[in-house]
């Protein structure tokens, strides 16, 4: 179900007071594709921007981070993959040819001082292609990150993705990216996200991305799962005694209301436990 | 994967304990041919372990009241262990003349959970065991110990490490070969597990240990995890996650048998058993339950056709 736009920026707004310093809003991508997030620009617009708080946006092409600077976006993300079939499925080309497209935007966010997050899909495991190697992973890494992307965000796309595989990836793509340009954003589609979480961060990476709620299912298999869930997440962090500045309560009030909103139950688990009813 | 050259086990023995531990936390009372059945199907599965049953008064658990039935009803395969819960000598006997070959007992290392549970203090429960203990040492039978809120209490909050280590030590001395360490409430994370199991590991063997996660925070394979990676070789879960958490309405409880498995298989970890015979048997319980299954695995597999 499309989200009505106030929805969307209450709930981003609501996000921004709970300490989270990063909080992706929303994509500059062709309605046509991606019709919930056709109101770009107007959640862009109507957000409060506070202090000390990031909100990049998805820009796949030249076109969209235009369209996105123009409606006062300060940091942009491209959105890379390992797999050849999944770029193909995904976005209708080839890694390298996406590689060129992202070349553009990256010209175009140098000159404006615009920093720019690169994402790698599939690190774990295709839809399409099942096994992706940890070599092809790392070359995919290498080359956004000379391209003049801050970060890299390693995605387990469809979670297939184990504590065995993602320490066998990062192994890897270490030799090629400090692992202080690192992100991981697993899903939670075979319960394995907090696991290869922790392994991550037994590895010295210190950037972890969730979604409030788990909000997001998994579009490559109908009725799972996706996205692992904020909440969940920083309890296991809080537990460890590492520091996110993060208020777990806001935070949990916040999928609340969006859960709320969208009239679903929450896939956190913290939130199902904590809720007396 | 090469577990060995990671520091992990290179085979983990799971105990499956829903039938036990997960239907007596199910509301629905499931009937006595259903049981068996279940248990049937996971006797095929390779797992090792299947906690079958608990001889226990039918007055204060209902969902086991045809524990005898049940203990008579199954097929024993070769190979595999079929422990039942014996809370006192009364329920040992009962269960010995059932036909039962291994038994567990239930400690706690909260003082308000003890009492809450089985209405004594830790110490009163210790006595209670040691009269099992020694009966069953009398006849060969082996008696595995567990030990509750090993990482928080639904009564008292936190836990001290040591407590559950010397409840553990207890369990140990009188005879126990292993000793069960569970989140029974799920509130751990890898950073409690961690404290908990480096002051165990001082007074019982590591090879003696095993966790019992519960999955009410998510935690659970965060923990296992942990655990595995401090050497522990033995893991309990359940068949679809059954057995909610009677402390939390509506959270869940049990750690789903099919999503560690998954874990330990991309860890290269043998554990002998067939994920998708698992996720079969699981398949059938929900069926009969009339409700989902917790395992993320198996709700994967089936919406991507794999099953």
């Amino acid at each position: 179900n499309v989200v009505p736009t106030p929805v969307k920026i209450s709930l981003i707004n609501m996000l921004s007071e709970t300490g989270l310093q990063v909080i992706e809003a929303t994509s500059f991508v062709s309605p046509k594709w991606v019709p919930q997030m056709a109101d770009h620009t107007e959640v862009m617009q109507g957000i409060n921007k506070l202090p000390g708080i990031s909100y990049p946006v998805l820009t796949p092409n030249l076109k969209g981070f235009q369209a996105a600077v123009a409606a006062g976006a300060k940091e942009v993300s491209i959105f890379g993959a390992a797999s050849e079939m999944f770029t193909k499925k995904n976005i209708n080309c080839s890694i390298e040819e996406s590689l060129e497209r992202f070349d553009e935007v990256m010209k175009a966010a140098r000159e404006a001082s615009i920093p720019v997050r690169g994402y790698v899909s599939c690190v774990l495991g295709c839809p399409y292609e099942g096994k992706i190697s940890a070599a092809k992973v790392a070359e995919v890494s290498k080359k956004m990150y000379s391209m003049g992307c801050y970060e890299i965000s390693l995605g387990d796309t469809i979670g297939v993705g184990t504590p065995g595989s993602m320490k066998e990836m990062l192994t890897v793509v270490m030799k090629e990216v400090p692992v202080g340009a690192l992100a991981v954003h697993c899903h939670d589609t075979y319960g394995q996200a907090l696991a290869n979480i922790l392994v991550a961060l037994q590895m010295g990476v210190s950037v972890v991305d969730a979604s409030v709620a788990g909000l997001g299912g998994c579009p490559y298999a109908q009725g799972a799962s996706g996205n692992v869930a904020t909440e969940d997440l920083v309890y296991m962090l809080n537990g460890l005694g590492i520091h996110t500045g993060v208020d777990l309560q806001k935070l949990m009030d916040t999928g609340t209301f969006i859960c709320n909103a969208l009239n679903r139950k929450t896939n956190s688990k913290v939130s199902q436990a904590s809720c007396r009813l | 994967q090469e577990p060995q050259a990671s520091g992990l086990p290179e085979y983990i023995k799971i105990v499956e304990v829903g039938p036990r531990d997960g239907l007596q936390n199910e509301k629905v009372i499931v009937p006595t041919d259903i049981k068996i059945e279940l248990i049937n199907q996971l006797s095929k599965t390779g797992l090792p372990a299947i906690e079958v049953t608990s001889f226990v008064s039918s007055k204060w658990v209902p969902q086991m009241a045809d524990h005898k039935e049940v203990m008579k009803g199954i097929e024993r395969h070769p190979g595999v262990q079929y422990p039942v819960l014996t809370p006192n000598l009364q329920g040992f006997h009962s269960a010995i003349a059932a036909g039962a070959a291994e038994v567990s007992v239930f400690g706690a290392a909260s003082e308000s959970f003890c009492k809450m549970n089985i209405n004594c203090s830790i110490e009163e429960s210790i006595e209670r065991f040691e009269e099992v203990t020694k009966s069953a040492r009398n006849m060969n039978i082996p008696v595995r110990g567990y030990v509750s809120c090993a990482l928080g209490c639904p009564y008292e909050g936190n836990v001290v490490p040591d407590k559950v280590a010397e409840v553990s030590k207890r369990l140990y001395s009188m005879g126990c070969y292993e000793i069960s360490l569970g989140d029974t409430i799920g509130v751990g994370t890898p950073g409690s597990m961690k404290k908990m199991l480096e002051a165990v590991m001082k007074e019982v063997p590591l090879s003696a240990l095993a966790v019992h996660c519960h999955d009410t925070y998510g935690q659970a394979l965060a923990n296992i995890l942990t655990a595995i990676q401090m050497g522990v070789a033995v893991v309990d879960s359940s068949v679809a996650g059954l057995g909610g958490c009677p402390y939390a309405k509506g959270a869940t409880g049990n750690v789903a048998t099919e999503d560690v498995i998954y874990m330990l298989n991309g860890l290269g970890i043998n554990t002998g058993v067939n994920l998708c015979a698992v996720m079969e048997a699981g398949n059938f319980i929900c069926t009969a339950l009339n409700k989902k299954t917790n395992s993320k695995v198996a709700q994967a597999s089936f919406s991507t056709g794999t099953i």
